[in-house]
């Protein structure tokens, strides 16, 4: 690789940071240059990471070895300063990132850009952060990244103001806080042991610690584990979530869908590298909890979903529900396993968030839902709302013909998708799960049998659950309401759900690629030798690192 | 040193946990405040304590453990300060409207029924 290619990995970084800086310096009144400045950036970010997914797949040439890409921020080695890392599941999850912004992006065209003051630059950074935590390889240059994403997110959750929002805000911020506080207590205490921060270097002296010391170095990796535990919203640390997420505006909550998943992604990551088969006495630390707390986190959401009265109250108990299966999937600690959850990680992000812009357009014939948008325009000194819609038909034409319908085929997608019935993405990925969890190899004999049991009987009724309360809120918003009006709605803003909804279709039809890109990714994680080699230099390991699938 | 900076961390983190959990939103963002000092504290603690060294090897010397501290958690605790200052102050704004919106410092926004 040579010449501008090489720097490629940055851009998703760079670009968001730069855009969003210039976006303040706009006048706040010109709307639609700031959003085509702002689509631009998306597109181009969505470009960049592409690229970075195709060429993360592709293996090193004449070898099996995976490419992972290695970027010295400051051009010194590795375990001195900060490193960006490009494997299989950064890459991933940068794509992830990058179709949900580019879809809620332009969801949030129609209207929602408007209600509040600097959307465009919070929305920028929001992405800077994210993109920034996927691709670091240090951890306390993690928690700078997480910090980005954090503030931007608390702009984000207030976007549009009003009573629900601030209160919902303001817990959110505040257990973030705390949160973060718990973050830098587990970064120094690993430091204190391992005197590193590259998880590549932590992962290559976990083995060697000394046994007074080892119980720091777990007590460090326990407390960032809650810390990130919190991000994940899994039960007891996640009671914060529906209340930030469902009077959060559509499109914001919709981008959210991604961010329980940074917290997800962290604890794969550091469970895999820093407490996997290598990692001595602490090898798989944390794993009994990550199965227990999953499991009750499950749970907690599927009484979430039946208990839940309206529309945004129920998608939020599916990020809970998403968040705790991926959770209880990590702990069982098996490549297949792994390999399922991510799928089913895939498959549950996009489908969370086309649900939840999806709900927005359709409470929008309801009363309820016009209050809220009514609260936040008079807030903001908008123009009354039955105005702007006038304009936004005189723009489109006609409301588009059949909304009903279109409306009423996507919530059939998206209760499928989360549900997990066939023949979506969604079936598929349980399908996958189930047949991994009992194919794994039995460690001590009987244990495995009643884990996947256990976790095969919750995927099973937490879908079954998933099914009863969408069709009662599908029967409550499309078949009861005889005298309700149809929602006007406009093109960008059906295009993006159905957008995300065709993907998942993609998804269930390119089923077979994608599950080998997983397997392989998962294979990369189980196996963290490559990764490390990759990213210290060759007088850095020590000579018995061992690695590579056996 | 050791038992002191321990108890001045212990003080603060205690009372910093004590005050989040408490109703009002002036209680929550001095307890986060506190708590965040606590954690400084403890960065700072992770780079060993001694008078007298600095966390810079001068030009000459031999780089003898005994005569320096370790820079890097003087560099976290630095970022560490900047990024609480300013998500404080966020977090301050926010407290503000929410006071403005609902007429009540209580942390739901209502007060509780007596």
């Amino acid at each position: 690789m040579s010449g501008l290619a090489h720097h490629l990995i940055i851009l998703p970084i760079v670009l968001p940071l730069a855009t969003g800086a210039f976006l303040l310096l706009l006048d706040e009144r010109r709307h639609t240059l700031k959003a085509l400045i702002s689509l631009f950036s998306v597109l181009l970010v969505v470009w960049a990471v592409v690229a970075l997914l195709l060429q993360a797949n592709t293996p090193l040439p004449q070898t099996a070895v995976p490419q992972v890409t290695v970027y010295r921020l400051g051009s010194w080695p590795a375990p001195f300063a900060i490193v960006l890392v490009l494997d299989r599941l950064s890459a991933m999850m940068l794509a992830l990132t990058a179709i949900l912004a580019l879809s809620t992006l332009i969801f949030s065209l129609a209207r929602w850009h408007r209600v509040g003051p600097h959307f465009h630059s919070l929305f920028q950074f929001l992405l800077v952060g994210l993109n920034g935590a996927f691709l670091t390889g240090d951890l306390f240059n993690l928690f700078v990244f997480f910090e980005i994403l954090l503030a931007a997110s608390y702009g984000l959750v207030l976007h549009g103001s009003g009573h629900a929002r601030v209160r919902g805000g303001l817990h959110y911020i505040a257990i973030n806080l705390a949160a973060s506080s718990l973050f830098l207590i587990g970064i120094s205490l690993v430091y204190g042991v391992t005197g590193t921060l590259n998880m590549a270097d932590i992962a290559m002296q976990a083995p060697a610690i000394a046994p007074g010391d080892r119980v720091l170095f777990e007590a460090g990796m326990a407390i960032l584990g809650v810390a990130f535990l919190v991000k994940a919203g899994m039960w007891p640390l996640g009671f914060w979530l529906p209340g930030a997420y469902a009077p959060a505006a559509a499109p914001m909550a919709a981008f959210f869908a991604i961010m329980t998943k940074v917290g997800v992604y962290i604890i794969l990551r550091l469970s895999l590298l820093l407490l996997g088969a290598g990692a001595g006495a602490s090898a798989y630390f944390g794993d009994p909890w990550l199965v227990t707390g999953g499991i009750i986190t499950v749970l907690f959401g599927t009484i979430g979903i039946l208990a839940a009265q309206d529309l945004p109250r129920l998608a939020s108990y599916m990020v809970v529900i998403s968040s705790g299966t991926l959770l209880a999937l990590i702990g069982v600690g098996d490549t297949a396993v792994t390999a399922g959850a991510l799928f089913y990680l895939l498959s549950s992000t996009l489908a969370i968030a086309a649900f939840f812009m999806l709900i927005e357009l359709v409470a929008r014939g309801q009363a309820a839902g016009a209050d809220v948008l009514a609260v936040t325009m008079e807030a903001y000194g908008e123009t009354n709302v039955d105005e702007d819609d006038d304009d936004g038909e005189a723009v489109t034409g006609v409301s588009i013909p059949a909304t009903m319908a279109i409306l009423g085929l996507c919530f059939m997608a998206c209760a499928l998708l989360l549900a997990g019935l066939p023949p979506l993405s969604g079936f598929i990925a349980k399908f996958v799960l189930i047949k991994a969890l009992f194919q794994q190899p039995e460690v001590i004999p009987g244990t495995v049998g009643s884990t996947a049991w256990i976790l095969t009987a919750l995927l099973l009724a937490s879908g079954f659950a998933a099914v009863i309360a969408m069709v009662r809120a599908g029967i409550k918003s499309f078949w009861l309401p005889l005298d309700g009006t149809v929602p006007r709605v406009r093109v960008v803003e059906i295009v993006p759900v159905a957008g995300l909804i065709l993907l998942c279709v993609g998804l269930t039809a390119g089923a077979g690629p994608a599950m080998r890109f997983a397997d392989a990714t998962a294979q990369n994680l189980h196996f963290p030798g490559d990764y490390i080699r990759a990213v210290l230099p060759a007088d850095f390991q020590a000579p018995a690192l061992s690695g590579g699938p056996q | 040193m050791e038992i002191i900076l321990a108890i001045a961390i212990g003080v603060l983190a205690g009372s910093g946990i004590w005050l989040v959990m408490r109703p009002r939103t002036y209680q929550v963002i001095i307890g986060l405040s506190l708590l965040s000092y606590a954690v400084n504290l403890f960065i700072f603690s992770t780079g060993r304590l001694g008078p007298r060294a600095a966390p810079v090897v001068r030009a000459g010397e031999a780089g003898d453990l005994l005569r320096y501290v370790d820079p890097v958690p003087q560099a976290l605790v630095l970022t560490a300060i900047v990024i609480g200052f300013a998500v404080t102050a966020l977090f301050l704004v926010v407290l503000l409207a929410s006071r403005g919106l609902t007429g009540t410092d209580h942390v739901d926004g209502q007060e509780p029924e007596a």
